[in-house]
């Protein structure tokens, strides 16, 4: 058993180099395990949208916590992490949308966050290659995006300035204050934190974290073609629905100029291949919100997995039965967003401080008192 | 015009050589067509050759068996991806198209591999074949001083190639030592016609210095390059010119038969003897299943042919030959290995991913491919990495990606499937 570690961080997405940064600013000593590229998974997969969602009231305090803390991280943000507050619009495509554009419009207000109606006229003012037809929709100013790996990169460089160490090895398994490696070291550790996203089941088994597969697809460079991150109302219906493939309109415009286009939901599709069908609903959708698609050139088109859980909320937190492992994963499609506040809620869970959101809602108990009842 | 049937007994993807070979050979089989994105059938080698009828090159007695095997020419058209089994997307300026098969014969070729040097990305420095092509389009070459320079038997082509065009070819470097040369040389002792090919080449331009063991370390110039810097390790001679036409050989085009799953060995398509793939119904023929040069693609292709034709009693003498030509592609890759010199020609600031502007630096800084792609950029524009990519597999000897579709940009109304239909026109040759 080697190295003298106050924490061991498994995983160095965004998730786990964002614990890896608030373990070391908190004076411990960090190792982080990963046998890939930094921010190489899903953080790579991913796009990188910085959203406060209201699906249920954890979710947007979280969303919200989390952004609040993107916000003031991104002045130090270097260049490549492609920090823009692009603002979020929530398309609505037909009358029936605008009333959820209303209700989404109280919730927000209520809670702080500015949120603009747009009519149709609006919205087609603010993004004149939406299609004209459509409803209206609601305009977040504060969401951004931002390029998750050099983002994670970012994050892991500053904790290893702190004296962060890692380890280019894969944690093949995990337990009892201990990280088994697949060179066959073994390290120590009486904090173990699973941040290893849609692979962290394998390391914890039992956990409630299930691959949900998206694709994407990127433009080459058409600067102003969007706007704004564009969502369809319909999106937390795509996000939330537990079983069949969906897809939902999602598209954003990154920095470089060009168009990324998503999003795709599918369980039990375990092969990172692109799948033809879903891809073309996926840009079938997109047709629908947007005119002029048809001559961009694309680019390159990708899949990924996020790590998804029964309630659409992330495990943060002791393992129920082994306390030396933390867990950090199960953010499905909200893992750029949440890391910083996942990352600050566990610590403060690790040294017992005081949190500035609630952190019931996250913790992994949950999930065991759910299982119990079924 | 007339619609063109889009549904094929046998597609051949690429219209050089090798495709034009199988093409030929699989006449009669049912519906055969050659599909390539370039206006005329030739490929890189032959592209601007006359197919006229008086002409006696072999170009043009290829041309001829393709004409009249009723093969149906797709131009100008694209392929980009591989929706289901049986079937290739395909875009052209005019829409995109469904081409559909039964049996399919892989010659996608070679492109020339780059290296970043100093000064490379300065204008008018070029690839050898990519100077070559532009000359055969209607660049004007009379007169212009050109350094041709790099690696592999394209140089003495091209260098021939554009001294016949006018220009003024100071001097031809080859990166390969002598000794190795002259050794393949004497190899090339028991195939008469490729030593002739050479000497011809070098009959032509017996006024040009030909050095062997040369490189280029450096272009000069302020927007356009004015001169290179050449060298051989130990001395350095500044050449003024107007063109540098530059490639280190060549890399095989092995993305579509990747995307279609089929096995790939050290880089190249792994094919039987009779050039099936791992993927049955699907073959491959030239460059992608080793760089081997004109003839070898056309007896490749030949026998791809007459197999998915099912003629294979027409064989037996094509596969004798083949064994002959034994394992030139092997001679070939020895006698042009790229020196370790060549990672060494850039410095940090030298661009290495001209897409996107990634510096040498900073994609050096990373432990792979991936890697590099992820925080850099590096090999995420247009182009997919297949000119920055080639290069880091020899500068760092990183492993590409696995190749995901489009295998080039695609539009969007071709990808999500809108104007897939057969009604869609064909433009003629």
């Amino acid at each position: 058993m080697s190295g003298n570690y106050d924490a061991i961080i498994i995983g160095a997405g965004i998730v786990g180099t964002a614990c890896a940064l608030e373990c070391a600013q908190a004076g411990m000593r960090v190792a982080v395990v990963e046998g890939d590229v930094i921010g190489g998974g899903a953080t790579a997969a991913g796009m990188g949208h910085i959203v406060v969602m209201d699906d249920s009231p954890a979710q947007l305090a979280l969303t919200k916590y989390s952004q609040q803390l993107w916000r003031e991280l991104a002045p130090q943000l270097p260049a490549d992490a492609e920090y823009e507050t692009t603002g979020t619009i929530w398309v609505a495509a037909n009358p029936d949308e605008m009333n959820e554009v209303f209700r989404k419009q109280a919730v927000y207000r209520q809670h702080g966050i500015a949120a603009e109606v747009l009519d149709s006229k609006s919205l087609r003012e603010a993004e004149p290659n939406l299609h004209p037809g459509l409803a209206g929709g609601l305009l977040v100013p504060s969401d951004a995006v931002l390029y998750p790996p050099c983002s994670a990169r970012y994050l892991l460089e500053q904790a290893m300035r702190l004296g962060t160490v890692v380890l280019s090895k894969i944690a093949v398994k995990i337990g009892n204050g201990c990280v088994e490696c697949n060179d066959g070291s073994k390290l120590a550790s009486p904090i173990i934190v699973n941040a290893a996203g849609a692979a962290s089941p394998e390391l914890t088994p039992g956990l409630p974290v299930r691959k949900r597969k998206g694709h994407l697809v990127i433009t080459d460079r058409y600067p102003g073609f969007v706007r704004h991150q564009l969502v369809e109302l319909g999106y937390i219906k795509s996000a939330g629905s537990s079983t069949a493939d969906s897809v939902a309109f999602n598209v954003q415009p990154r920095k470089t100029g060009q168009v990324l286009i998503g999003s795709s939901r599918q369980y039990d599709a375990e092969h990172k291949d692109v799948d033809q069908a879903i891809l073309r609903r996926m840009m079938q959708r997109a047709q629908q919100y947007l005119q002029g698609l048809e001559d961009l050139s694309m680019v390159r088109a990708w899949t990924g997995f996020r790590a998804s859980t029964p309630d659409k909320l992330p495990l943060i937190g002791p393992h129920l039965e082994d306390t030396t492992i933390f867990l950090a994963t199960g953010h499905e499609g909200l893992g750029i967003t949440t890391a910083l506040a996942t990352a600050r809620l566990l610590v403060d869970q690790c040294l017992g401080r005081d949190s500035e959101i609630p952190s019931e809602p996250y913790l992994p108990a949950r999930m065991a008192l759910e299982s119990h009842h079924a | 015009m007339a619609d063109r049937p889009l549904d094929f007994n046998i597609l051949i993807v690429g219209g050089g050589p090798a495709g034009m070979a199988a093409a030929s050979a699989a006449a009669g089989a049912g519906t055969v067509g050659i599909v390539d994105d370039n206006p005329n059938l030739g490929g890189q080698i032959w592209r601007g050759q006359s197919f006229a009828v008086e002409q006696k090159n072999a170009a043009a007695a290829m041309y001829r068996r393709v004409q009249q095997a009723g093969v149906t020419h797709l131009p100008r058209l694209r392929v980009l991806d591989a929706p289901r089994p049986g079937i290739l997307l395909a875009e052209s300026e005019a829409g995109s198209y469904e081409l559909r098969y039964r049996k399919l014969v892989l010659a996608t070729g070679a492109r020339e591999r780059f290296l970043p040097f100093p000064g490379w990305t300065l204008r008018n420095v070029m690839g050898a074949g990519g100077l070559q092509a532009m000359v055969k389009s209607g660049l004007p070459i009379p007169g212009k001083r050109v350094v041709v320079a790099g690696s592999g038997p394209l140089l003495l082509a091209v260098a021939a190639y554009l001294y016949e065009q006018g220009a003024q070819v100071v001097s031809i470097c080859e990166q390969s030592p002598f000794a190795r040369l002259a050794k393949f040389s004497f190899g090339l002792l028991g195939d008469p016609r490729r030593l002739a090919q050479g000497v011809g080449y070098r009959m032509q331009l017996r006024r040009t210095p030909y050095r062997a063991g040369w490189w280029p370390i450096a272009a000069r110039g302020t927007r356009y390059i004015e001169s290179v810097v050449l060298s051989d390790g130990h001395r350095t001679q500044e050449v003024p010119c107007d063109y540098l036409a530059c490639g280190f050989h060549l890399v095989p085009n092995i993305e579509l038969p990747a995307l279609l799953g089929c096995e790939l060995l050290h880089g190249f398509v792994r094919v039987d003897e009779q050039q099936q793939t791992s993927v049955s119904g699907i073959y491959c023929a030239g460059e992608p299943t080793g760089i081997g040069g004109l003839e070898q693609a056309i007896l490749e292709g030949e026998i791809a042919g007459l197999v998915c034709s099912g003629r294979t009693e027409a064989l037996r003498p094509l596969l004798q030959k083949k064994k002959k030509f034994g394992k030139f592609a092997d001679r070939l890759a020895r006698a042009f290995a790229l020196r370790p010199e060549l990672r060494g020609l850039a410095n940090a600031e030298t661009i290495l991913c001209r897409c996107e502007d990634v510096s040498f630096g900073d994609v050096r800084k990373h432990s792979s491919w991936r890697a590099a792609k992820l925080h850099t950029r590096c090999g995420m524009g247009p182009c997919q990495g297949r000119i920055c990519g080639a290069a880091t597999e020899f500068l760092f000897g990183w492993n590409a990606d696995s190749v995901r579709p489009p295998i080039f940009p695609m539009r969007f109304g071709t990808m999500v499937g809108r104007g897939c239909t057969q009604e869609n026109k064909l433009q003629e040759r």
